[in-house]
């Protein structure tokens, strides 16, 4: 805990930025292609996050899942539409994960620590600083 | 990460744009892995998807000069001679096609159009460094021929065909390619659906890692493996599987796990593939058409639908999406005439997610495939998954039980 509800994690930096948004949390695994591109929520049955949009926000998910392109067009259409999340936050990366981050320019970064996903609620405020290797968790709930 | 003068000289853009760009993601994709520096390959499959992204990432990296130096294989589009005789297009979808095919083209890769490289054209040997984009296809190589690639992308895989180097990391390496979570099948694994319903039911109880498969006593066939392949990937990351005493690093338990002990274990039951089954079968009723080949289907498989069709009548649609060379061998030993007697169609070059459909929404589907079923979802197509053999009954009847 750094200051007055805000906590501070270690992570492991893949692609670069530094980025301040509003969190989106899920514990299942995310296949970027079934997305609706035209206002950003998921469309998957039974997803913890079906018709939640994911745009604009900094997403918390365990890992990607599903085949080895189409993430990379749903993320594209996303980006044309101005609809794609800020930023990733994982437990695991995949190549497919790293090489749509890369392409696709989306900070991505890896943490692990427990106390992380205990604290982390959805609408938090998260800082990432990659340069700094700073996390900040601001919490916004009770 | 090691790079040497050559790939040093690359990235800093002094061959073509394109090839650096390819060797700069690459290089990022083996920091983010730690690995330790680029190995030769000597082939790769990309999956070419004839999407917006995939043909966004292959024209910038074209027009920036970039050119295959390694044998590289691609997945299908459609056929858009033969299709255009059923399904209406819009000039969109026309466009994106010739743009895909002309863009790849100029990039050099072999235009297979094919989502199992590795039965034809593309099958690499055991201890091989290759490169495969196509989930199914990444796992049957490592899985079923022990050949080593990661489960690329196909932009990775795309970089690595234009530069000939991959990151040597993950499953290039022996350490990593021990199995971690032991899963007992404690269901008699028959048939070829019974090994798409394993592939579908599993994923979602395990953790990230390598399944080591227990109880399966028989060698499955290539289509089981196929099956399965395809299935682990769908609702899954699964780059990689052992079965004990039957894939060529799993002839033990021991050899299989590299000694240590499973983070996990599962059993898969009669009854968990039986929940399967009615999770993403359970309809009966009437039917309008029947799609199958999702991955393409094999030669044995298209013998077996042209017994059943032998003399029957169709009272649906039936797509059949395989090969070239699987279409040309079907006609030569009289398949084709069979199946296109009785109003089937055999379609080749093909993907079943792709914009095929338009006179098919809001009709009642079957398929054979829970990953065309979960994809074309998109589509805003329900498909009710069947066995194989159940839809072609269906296809004959008008209805599935």
């Amino acid at each position: 805990m750094i200051g007055q509800r805000e906590y501070l994690f270690n992570f492991r930096k893949i692609t670069e930025g530094n980025i301040i948004g509003k969190v989106l949390v899920t514990k299942d695994k995310i296949n970027f292609y079934l997305v609706n591109p035209d206002n950003g929520k998921i469309v998957e049955t039974g997803h913890e996050l079906e018709n939640i949009s994911i745009n604009d926000k900094i997403l918390i998910f365990p890992g990607d899942k599903g085949s080895s392109v189409v993430q990379l067009d749903g993320l594209y259409q996303m980006a044309q539409k101005e609809n794609k999340p800020k930023a990733f936050i994982v437990k695991e990366i995949s190549t497919v994960l790293v090489s749509n981050a890369v392409i696709m320019e989306i900070p991505l970064i890896v943490c692990t620590d427990k106390k992380f996903y205990e604290i982390v609620n959805n609408d938090d405020f998260a800082y990432i600083n990659t340069e700094d290797e700073k996390l900040v968790i601001k919490k916004t709930g009770k | 990460m090691f790079l040497n003068e050559e790939e040093k000289y690359i990235i800093d853009g002094n061959m073509n744009k394109g090839e650096s760009t390819c060797l700069r993601i690459l290089y990022e994709i083996g920091r983010a892995f730690q690995a330790e520096k680029m190995v030769v390959v000597n082939r790769a499959h990309i999956s070419l998807s004839n999407q917006e992204g995939d043909l966004w990432f292959a024209s910038k990296i074209a027009e920036e000069g970039a050119k295959c130096k390694v044998f590289a294989t691609v997945n299908p589009a459609f056929d858009l001679e033969y299709f255009k005789e059923f399904c209406r297009f819009n000039d969109q979808d026309v466009k994106m096609l010739e743009k895909t095919k002309k863009v790849y083209k100029k990039l050099g890769v072999v235009p297979t159009y094919q989502c199992t490289p590795y039965l034809e054209k593309n099958v690499p040997k055991i201890g091989e460094v290759v490169s495969s984009a196509a989930s199914s296809s990444s796992c049957f190589m490592n899985s079923v021929y022990g050949a080593r690639t990661n489960r690329e992308s196909a932009q990775s895989a795309l970089c690595s065909a234009i530069t000939g180097k991959t990151p040597l990391y993950g499953l290039l390496l022996e350490k990593n390619r021990k199995g971690n979570i032991m899963v007992n099948v404690k269901a008699e694994m028959k048939s070829e659906y019974d090994f798409q319903l394993l592939g579908y039911c599993l994923p979602r109880r395990i953790e990230y890692g390598i399944p080591v498969f227990t109880g399966i006593e028989e060698e499955p066939t290539m289509e089981c493996y196929m099956n399965l392949c395809t299935q682990l990937n769908v609702h899954g990351v699964v780059p990689m599987f052992h079965m004990i005493g039957i894939t060529p690093e799993a002839s033990t338990i021991k050899e299989a796990f590299g000694g240590q002990k499973p983070i996990q274990e599962v059993s898969v039951t009669q009854k968990d593939l039986d929940e399967a089954k009615k999770e993403i079968s359970q309809y009966s009723g009437k039917i309008d058409f029947v799609v199958l080949g999702c991955p393409h289907l094999t030669i044995p498989q298209i013998q077996t639908i042209a017994r059943m069709l032998k003399g029957e009548k169709l009272k649906t649609e039936l797509w059949i999406f395989t090969s070239h060379l699987n279409k040309e061998l079907a006609k030569r030993m009289g398949l084709l005439d069979i199946i296109e007697e009785v109003g089937g169609k055999i379609v080749e070059d093909s993907c079943v997610d792709q914009p095929l459909w338009n006179h098919l929404q809001g009709k009642k589907g079957l398929t054979e495939s829970p990953k065309c079923s979960y994809y074309v979802s998109r589509r805003n197509m329900k498909l009710i998954v069947k066995s194989l053999d159940d839809c072609i009954c269906a296809a004959i009847k008008g209805v599935t039980q």
